[in-house]
């Protein structure tokens, strides 16, 4: 990829205040998205994903704010905007797909409402043509019947069919970023793999570039080009998705790995007797974060120097950054 | 099909509530002590044991209470709800009489409380642990747990007296002015007496809306609005009230009846012409007909309004809707 990414996350370092104690939750995030590409942002519960993700909307919650560090969106930095300006571009150029379909929908409008809001907002439509391009969008993502659910509330949906107006309204105004935080964790597996041929289907035609927030690398290893994994507010590894599949290098991600049974164990996942591996452990909560690497109290192959100092960046060949002593220390070698 | 079925169903149970409730407050004064015929005599200045017992038979009081039960349940069957012992005059026309005054007083005094409550506690819930917040909760206590006819008497006091801009008592001047006039003379009456009775229900509605904007505000739809690119205004007042109010809503309803009884207390403070203070005279005169007849309108006004806010429950959240379609 010659051209410059279409976002750029450098440095990111977001803290939260407690009213006692502030307290680190991003601690010098650094990835990018290309134009058209997909980002897999990978780690358990706790470790970032969600607050980069509401940080690079512009929607972190009361009490977080962002330290240091820059987001640039298209070559200008979404930091220094005004809110205004950002608060523009939320829904037309960057959107983002929650979690939770069943209570991401505001009750008591009708999707054909919700989905040509933005449409109205961004694109000055008139109520008419937005109701219009509502039912062109529940059409493209594959609702059947759109001329009468564009009508319905969303209790009469179900959570599959929620999702898929989700999906929807933040795609409604073409965005070039969208952000999917979790988008079917709360979902049947069969939905699940309906909603991601759906998000490839969608970014082919319109060229979204797609950040995937997930702790299932099954799902980046259909869906994602990249991944990043976050391990307690920082970055652990990144690189390309087929690199870091054959060559997981941070123990980590070999962690994550061993715990996904499709993924790379092949039939052995199918084999009686065969036993899924756990990360032994919890993520630390925040600000109880170890002095040196972050996941030595979890690694299996920490030693004394692990827990002492933090651990630098290394650069395997040309797309792979991992953050581990091991590694650097067995270059060294 | 479904349509034409509930109204129906829903009126069959309004006339057997209005049954009930007739019955049930005709057996209920019969428990009551005192005598409307020793009132009137008594008012007269005495009489004959013949006389007595002519106006007993005149009120139909001599017959058995069953009896008089019957025929009273028969005659409010068509809309004659008897004549009245103390005025002389048919006890409908009488109410009649009363009912608009009322009905100001208690909907001008419910509009202030849900439209200031509600915005007062939105605004307080924007920011939870700010001064207007707090400010906001200790008037709205102080004004719910303050009794009314003080908070009645304490207005009065500041704004007829010490500083009179309010006329003390009524609903109109002595000499009532003529045209646009008489309304504003009427608004000018209305002020003190529809902000007593408002005092008791600001509290709750600014504490309701507060706490349910508070909870609205945090949900995942709300952030969804956000993410949408919505302005602030737009995401708190479109995609928030709309959710917030209907807590609200359910609140109206349920305190329709208790705003009648507010009014009453209200009326007597303030010397306003309306049903409560013919409430409370009749009951001081045993003007039985009277009671039971207003005692009836009231019953009805509750349930027209519960049904109003059955229907405007519908119209604020279509899970509702939908459910019983």
């Amino acid at each position: 990829m010659s051209t410059a990414p279409l976002l750029e996350v450098t440095d990111l370092v977001v803290e939260v205040d407690n009213g006692k104690r502030i307290l680190p939750v991003l601690d010098g995030v650094t990835f990018s998205v290309d134009a058209g590409r997909t980002l897999g942002l990978v780690g358990e519960s706790g470790c970032g994903k969600s607050m980069t993700a509401l940080a690079i909307m512009g929607l972190l919650p009361q009490g977080f704010r962002v330290k240091s560090g820059d987001i640039k969106l298209d070559g200008k930095s979404l930091l220094s905007m005004g809110p205004d300006a950002l608060r523009k571009l939320r829904g037309s150029v960057m959107s983002m797909v929650f979690q939770e379909p069943m209570t991401s929908l505001n009750p008591v409008f009708t999707v054909g409402d919700q989905i040509g809001e933005a449409l109205r907002l961004h694109e000055h439509l008139n109520a008419a043509d937005a109701r219009t391009r509502a039912i062109e969008m529940l059409r493209a993502v594959q609702i059947p019947a759109p001329e009468e659910r564009v009508d319905n509330y969303p209790h009469q949906l179900s959570g599959g069919m929620r999702q898929r107006v989700m999906i929807a309204m933040a795609l409604a105004c073409r965005p070039r970023l969208l952000i999917c935080d979790e988008p079917t964790t709360a979902l049947d597996v069969t939905v699940q793999a309906q909603i991601f041929s759906l998000l490839e289907t969608l970014q082919k035609e319109m060229g979204t570039s797609i950040i995937l927030i997930t702790h299932d690398l099954g799902a980046v290893a259909e869906m994602a080009d990249d991944v990043a994994v976050l391990y307690a507010g920082k970055r652990a590894e990144a690189g390309p998705v087929a690199t870091i599949l054959d060559n997981p290098s941070h123990p980590y991600t070999r962690g994550l790995m061993s715990c996904t049974p499709r993924l790379r164990l092949g039939s052995a996942a199918l084999t009686p007797g065969h036993t899924l591996a756990e990360v032994r452990g919890m993520v630390p909560p925040l600000g109880q974060f170890e002095a040196g690497c972050r996941f030595s109290p979890r690694c299996p192959m920490a030693d004394a120097h692990c827990h002492a100092a933090p651990p630098p960046d290394v650069h395997l060949g040309a797309s792979q950054t991992v953050l581990c002593w091991k590694v650097t220390q067995e270059q060294a070698a | 099909m479904t349509n034409l079925k509930q109204p129906l169903v829903f009126l069959a149970q309004s006339v057997g509530l209005a049954l009930a409730v007739v019955v049930l407050n005709f057996l209920l004064i019969q428990l009551a002590p005192g005598d409307p015929v020793s009132v009137i005599v008594g008012e007269m200045g005495g009489a004959s044991e013949e006389v007595i017992a002519q106006m007993r038979a005149a009120y139909g009081l001599d017959k058995s209470v069953l009896e008089q039960l019957l025929i009273y349940v028969s005659k409010v069957a068509v809309g004659d709800l008897g004549y009245s012992y103390y005025h002389n005059s048919p006890v409908l026309q009488l109410i009649m009489q009363r009912l608009p005054a009322t009905v100001l007083l208690a909907l001008s005094a419910l509009t202030l409380a849900v439209v200031l409550g509600t915005l007062v506690g939105v605004l307080s819930a924007r920011k939870p642990h700010g001064l207007l917040s707090s400010f906001v909760t200790v008037v709205s206590l102080i004004g719910y747990a303050a009794p009314v006819f003080w908070t009645g008497l304490m207005l009065l006091l500041l704004f007829s007296a010490i500083w009179p801009i309010f006329p003390t008592s009524g609903m109109v001047q002595m000499r009532a002015p003529k045209g646009f006039m008489y309304y504003v003379d009427v608004a000018h009456h209305l002020v003190l007496p529809a902000v007593t009775l408002a005092s008791i229900y600001i509290a709750s509605y600014s504490r309701l809306s507060r706490t349910s904007m508070i909870d609205v505000l945090s949900q995942d739809y709300i952030r969804t609005a956000r993410a949408k690119g919505l302005p602030e205004g737009k995401v708190v007042y479109k995609h928030g009230l709309r959710n917030g109010l209907i807590p609200v809503v359910t609140m109206v309803g349920l305190q329709f009846g208790q705003l009648f009884a507010g009014a009453t207390l209200v009326e007597t403070v303030f010397n306003w012409p309306g049903l409560g203070r013919l409430a409370f005279e009749s009951i001081l005169r045993r003007d039985y007909p009277t009671i039971l007849g207003i005692l009836l309108m009231t019953s009805i006004l509750v349930m027209v309004a519960n049904a109003l806010t059955d229907l405007a429950y519908r119209l604020v959240d279509p899970r509702i809707r939908s459910k019983r379609a």
